[in-house]
């Protein structure tokens, strides 16, 4: 009984906290983990969410009308996310954001494919800030999704391109978790590798069960042993702070090129030893010079939640392109809307951002960085932070890889 | 006749008891899932209690080993994983097919195979695991959930690696003109496919089977002394509560249409430990009730507080430390307490109790929000009612303090005099 | 040969600190029959313990001091918490040890956070001790061995050789004897699930810095070291020991094995491009303590060295 009772209690205090917020017109959703131990990816994505559409408020809202943020925890369970989803369109929700996980990612886009043809009129859209599984624009692309992050393939044509430009990288060692995400990576590097740079040998390819490994020594080992130059890897969350850890320790000073090298607290587990040896590639990274107004973003979002950094840039893109968006429709309705975010372009602090129209994929610039302690904003509270390298910027149409996607789109 | 056997057939329960006790809840039980359509719930709630019900199946099925058999198992979800599994192959088989088998059975007959599937697994995990009771049994079944899920993210075909299997639930023929599209049409659904496992389980208890499941929880030697096989009974039963998981999974292919490898993993076998307990396995609803609020809580505890897990683990350590029996246990005692002769004093004693508890419930309240927008660092305050607590306030450290001094006084000396009694 | 040296080196470590971690919890387990879900908590506070007193002392202080916090808290959860659901049985106190290691996860996140803390190796031992195949070995690894062998010696003295040693000793195998003889079993179970969440908490102190500290490090240590405990034997010290080696080395050098099951069954015709076939050893490197324990208990339910059923 007491339980209910406290239950109650919490109910009603957040009913309170929510009458007193403003009466909005759009409602948004988010749905990621916010609590458990993926919490704090979903927590640093919501909050770059929150700011960016706070300042979308401020400067007149989405086509004029007012947005309501709503965060939805999914505790990255694609089961779960299909409760949250339906909580979030019963609410009246008309975009959904989601990002952490591509299973959850495809869970959501066959539920959203579902949704809007059970029932037309009341259809929502799916933005997706995050999940790079390539399929999600290619065979198993919607009308209903949208993509603002470059998928896996891209980001491996990125790294590619520049292992092309590094004269003094022969040997290359594939090391990724084993399952879709990981296997993908690894067919991605290889076929790449082969086609663009013939004279780069693939050492080793290993897949490692996915967060099981506390010791990578071994592997790190294995690597040592293969005499390989540079490390290309796809892991996320501890595999990859564990790995580079393991690699600083053992004294292997050569290039990680990572995909999320720059997720939080990586930087700040490796110390110094994370200089030179680990890189990343990303959609922006905070110590390029944009200018004042984007140097003043990321030093308010610092200031307001001074947990996280400046790191889904991606976010403030893609509320800047929806917005963009219900302008150019004159509406905030669904379809418009999504007509409207076909083949539209905006000028990111980093280079400007297209969606193409074919798959819903943005094209854009994308970054090699690695860590270095001579930068302007750290990472992670230390002193430390992200800086370019030499030939680390990869162009958008560089980056850009062919669509299957046939794409079907409601009258 | 002897004297003994009269007593014992007067001891027996009168068939207007009987029908109290074993028909009328269920009659009622079965009035409620047919009403509560017609307050028109909004497609959240339905959800809702599409996943109550899936859970009141499983936390029941669970309840078979832990409460009647005494068997403590950690990895219940890997049955109820693999047969939803299996049930969203079929959803596929169904889709694909053109005619022949797959293409004339009813989506709606899923439960029965996932009930299948869950004998089948439980047969052939449960040979080796139930030769041990106890701890022994607890341990295995840990390792084997461990083993299972780390198994499904190594074979792709069959459990489709992190992204899981899913599946269309309108393929397939209609069953009594239900297209299973909606969700008012699962609901139905889910409601039957309840209906028929609380029946079935509780029909299960009334079997000598399910009789000797008790007995061998409480004492397997004298269980063997009678000559029964204490292991075979173990065994039995766990090939049973498999099965009842698994019709809960041919349900949730159903309702979610997608499984994932993380569906066999700890996570929602320790919920489902939780939710059993919670709501107290010493009665046969007492997982209902866990299975009711748990899913409550997780769907929607955590849209107020990001400490949702906290009050989880501090509600499940109350519950082990001072409420053995669980919801059930607090439900009926005040349903007899409100009975008996002396039910003024009893009505008091629980009074001052509740105001005790609803006390330190407020402190509790006040001290997990507080101290989390404090630690998140967001500046961001804890504002029930418009009242302001800052992590600094003298209010926030009163409200913090004096209401649970108070109720921890209140409950010593409430104790105390039931002691003295 | 390289691979066989360094397997040997880290999987010595490795199965040093499981033993560390799973020392403890043998004592607990066979002296109070309980089965400490919240153990690999009381290694996760350690680490965290260190790192805050690291922050405003040093390491050396740290090294001391987190052990201590973490077996007063132990010794703490004993006397208000565990010694109240005993009366309920040994189901009761796993699933409050259960509910404990939620709360401890929660506890932790408020105080520290929810990403992991910046707890570093300290300056003084963060060098390289010596290279071996081109490979540097840093000095902190034989740090880590070094304390838990001066654990082992001292946990050994402890009891075998002084009268505190003895009592324990006569506790784990006849509880209710010591009883009657007058010896104060409530304070030694205490005292025992003190000194066991301190060993977890040392643990901890010499294993954060060593991976990493993050919220998550007790859940994902937890289940191995009931692995140990179940595996080694109840009631053995021995047991553990070789159970935590034998697991800490198979883990790691089944990691450094390439060969695949098309390799190893390929003349039962089984082949390489087959689902099956294409699983290597290492990928079943985490898996294999779990097999170990279901295989150990349907063959051997005593464990290897224990003498009583679990």
């Amino acid at each position: 009984m007491k339980n209910f009772k406290r239950a109650v209690l919490a109910a009603s205090v957040s009913v309170v906290a929510m009458a007193s917020a403003a009466a909005a017109d759009v409602k948004v959703a988010f749905i990621d983990p916010l609590s458990g131990p993926f919490g704090p990816s979903g927590d640093a994505a919501f909050t770059s969410y929150k700011l960016a559409f706070e300042h979308l408020n401020a400067n007149g809202g989405l086509n004029g009308e007012q947005v309501e943020l709503t965060g939805y925890d999914n505790k990255v369970s694609p089961k779960e996310s299909l409760v949250q989803l339906q909580k979030a369109i019963d609410s009246g929700a008309k975009y959904i954001f989601q990002g952490n996980g591509s299973s959850v990612a495809a869970a959501i886009i066959d539920a959203v494919n579902k949704h809007n043809a059970r029932n037309p009129g009341d259809e929502v859209l799916f933005l997706n800030y995050a999940a790079v599984t390539p399929a999600f624009t290619n065979e198993a692309c919607s009308f209903w999704h949208f993509r603002f992050d470059a998928h896996a393939d891209m980001k491996m044509n990125a790294i590619t391109d520049w292992i092309g430009t590094r004269d003094d990288i022969k040997k290359v060692y594939l090391i990724g978790q084993d399952y879709i995400f990981g296997e993908a990576v690894a067919a991605a590097a290889s076929s790449q590798l082969a086609e663009k740079t013939p004279n780069v040998e693939i050492v080793g390819n290993e897949l490692h069960p996915l967060g099981k490994v506390k010791d990578f020594t071994p592997y790190i080992q294995k690597i040592q042993s293969s005499g390989a130059d540079a490390v290309i890897t796809g892991n996320w969350g501890q595999d990859m702070t564990l790995l580079v850890k393991a690699a600083a320790d053992s004294g292997l000073k050569i290039p990680f090129l990572t995909f999320y090298g720059g997720s939080l607290g990586a930087v700040a587990a490796l110390g110094e030893g994370s200089i030179d040896t680990l890189y990343q590639v990303s959609e922006g990274i905070t110590n390029i010079d944009a200018g004042e107004e984007q140097n003043k973003l990321i030093e308010e979002y610092k200031e307001r939640f001074p947990d996280y950094d400046y790191y889904y840039h991606r976010a403030f893109v893609a509320v800047d392109m929806l917005a963009a968006a219900a302008e150019k429709a004159g509406s905030t309705d669904v379809i418009p809307v999504a007509k409207a975010l076909e083949g539209l372009t905006v000028e990111g602090a980093y280079g400007p951002v297209t969606m193409r129209a074919e798959d819903h994929q943005a094209q854009q610039n994308l970054y090699i960085s690695t860590v270095s302690n001579d930068v302007k904003y750290g990472v992670d509270n230390i002193e430390l932070g992200w800086k370019l390298v030499d030939n680390g910027t990869i162009e958008a149409a560089s980056a850009e890889e062919p669509t299957t996607c046939k794409m079907e789109r409601p009258e | 006749m002897t004297d003994m056997t009269m007593q014992s057939t007067a001891l027996g329960p009168t068939s207007a008891e009987k029908f109290r006790q074993r028909v009328l809840p269920f009659v009622l039980f079965g009035l409620v899932l047919a009403i509560i359509p017609f307050f028109g719930p909004s497609r959240t709630t339905m959800t809702l209690l599409n996943h109550i019900g899936i859970n009141i199946v499983f936390a029941l099925a669970y309840n078979m080993l832990l409460g009647r058999a005494g068997l403590l198992s950690f990895g219940h979800a890997v049955y109820l994983g693999l047969a939803g599994y299996f049930c969203v192959h079929i959803l596929n088989w169904i889709d694909a097919a053109d005619g022949g088998f797959w293409g004339n059975l009813p989506v709606f007959s899923l439960p029965i195979w996932g009930f299948a599937m869950g004998a089948l697994a439980g047969a052939v995990i449960g040979w080796p695991s139930c030769r041990r009771a106890g701890t022994a049994f607890a341990m295995i079944s840990l390792g084997v959930a461990e083993l299972m899920a780390a198994a499904a993210f190594m074979f792709d075909s069959l459990f489709g690696g992190e992204m899981g299997i899913s599946g269309d639930r309108m393929s397939g023929p209609e069953f009594l003109g239900m297209s299973l599209g909606p969700l008012d049409e699962v609901y139905w659904f889910v409601a039957f496919w309840t209906f028929v496992g609380v029946v079935a389980m509780f029909m299960f208890t009334r079997t000598p089977l399910g009789k000797l499941s008790e007995a061998t929880r409480d004492n397997p030697e004298r269980v063997q002394f009678i000559g029964y096989d204490p292991t075979r009974v173990r065994y039995l039963v766990f090939i049973f509560s498999a099965a009842f998981a698994g019709m809960a999974g041919g349900m949730a292919a159903v309702q979610d249409e997608i499984f994932t490898p993380e569906s066999m993993s700890l996570i929602p076998s320790g919920a489902i430990l939780i939710a059993a307990y919670v709501g107290g396995i010493r009665y046969f609803s007492g997982p209902i009730m866990g299975a009711i609020l748990m899913t409550w809580m997780s769907s929607n505890l955590s849209d107020y507080t990001v400490g949702w897990l906290l009050y989880l683990g501090l509600m499940f350590i109350t519950v082990v430390m001072f409420v053995p029996d669980g919801i059930a246990g607090l439900v009926f005692g005040f349903w007899n307490g409100i009975r008996s002769p002396n039910r003024s004093h009893l009505m008091a004693k629980w009074a001052q109790q509740a105001v005790g508890v609803a006390l330190m419930i407020v402190s509790i309240i006040v001290i997990v929000e507080v101290a989390f927008r404090w630690s998140e660092g967001y500046g961001e305050v804890f504002e029930p009612w418009g009242m302001e607590l800052p992590h600094d306030g003298v209010i926030t450290w009163l409200l913090a303090i004096v209401p649970l001094a108070l109720g921890v006084a209140l409950l010593r000396r409430v104790a105390r005099k039931s002691e003295e009694v | 040969m390289e691979t066989i040296v360094f397997s040997l080196l880290n999987g010595t470590i490795y199965g040093l600190l499981l033993f560390m971690l799973s020392s403890g919890l043998t004592l607990i387990f066979s002296m109070m029959g309980v089965l400490n879900f919240a153990h690999a908590s009381f290694y996760m506070l350690g680490a965290y313990f260190a790192y805050t007193i690291m922050g405003v002392t040093n390491f050396w202080l740290a090294l001391f001091l987190a052990p201590i916090l973490a077996g007063v808290i132990g010794m703490g959860v004993e006397k208000w918490g565990l010694r109240k659901v005993h009366a309920n049985g040994h189901v009761a106190e796993l699933l409050f040890t259960f509910g404990l290691a939620y709360l401890i996860d929660e506890i932790v996140k408020i105080i520290w956070g929810r990403v992991s803390v910046n707890y570093q190796v300290p300056d003084s031992l963060n060098f390289t001790l010596f290279t071996i195949y081109g490979s540097d070995y840093p000095a902190y690894r034989i740090f880590i061995l070094f304390v838990a062998i001066f654990m082992l010696v001292s946990l050994w003295y402890l009891l075998k050789k002084t009268r505190v040693g003895l009592i324990i000793q006569a506790a784990l195998s006849h509880p209710h004897m010591v009883g009657h003889l007058g010896h104060n079993v409530p304070l030694v179970f205490m005292g025992v699930f003190g000194a066991g969440c301190a060993l977890a908490g040392l643990a901890g102190v010499i294993g954060g810095n060593y991976f990493i500290t993050d919220p998550a490090m007790a859940v994902q240590m937890g289940p191995i070291v009931f692995v140990v405990v179940v595996v080694g034997g109840l009631g053995s010290l021995e047991g553990a020991f070789i159970a935590a080696m034998l697991i800490g080395l198979l883990q790691t050098s089944a990691v450094s094995v390439n060969a695949s099951f098309a390799d190893i069954f390929g003349f039962l015709g089984l082949s390489a491009t087959s689902e099956v076939g294409s699983i290597t050893i290492s990928s079943l490197a985490p898996m294999l303590p779990f097999l170990l324990l279901v295989l150990i208990l349907i063959v051997k339910p005593t464990g290897l060295m224990g003498d009583r059923e679990v």
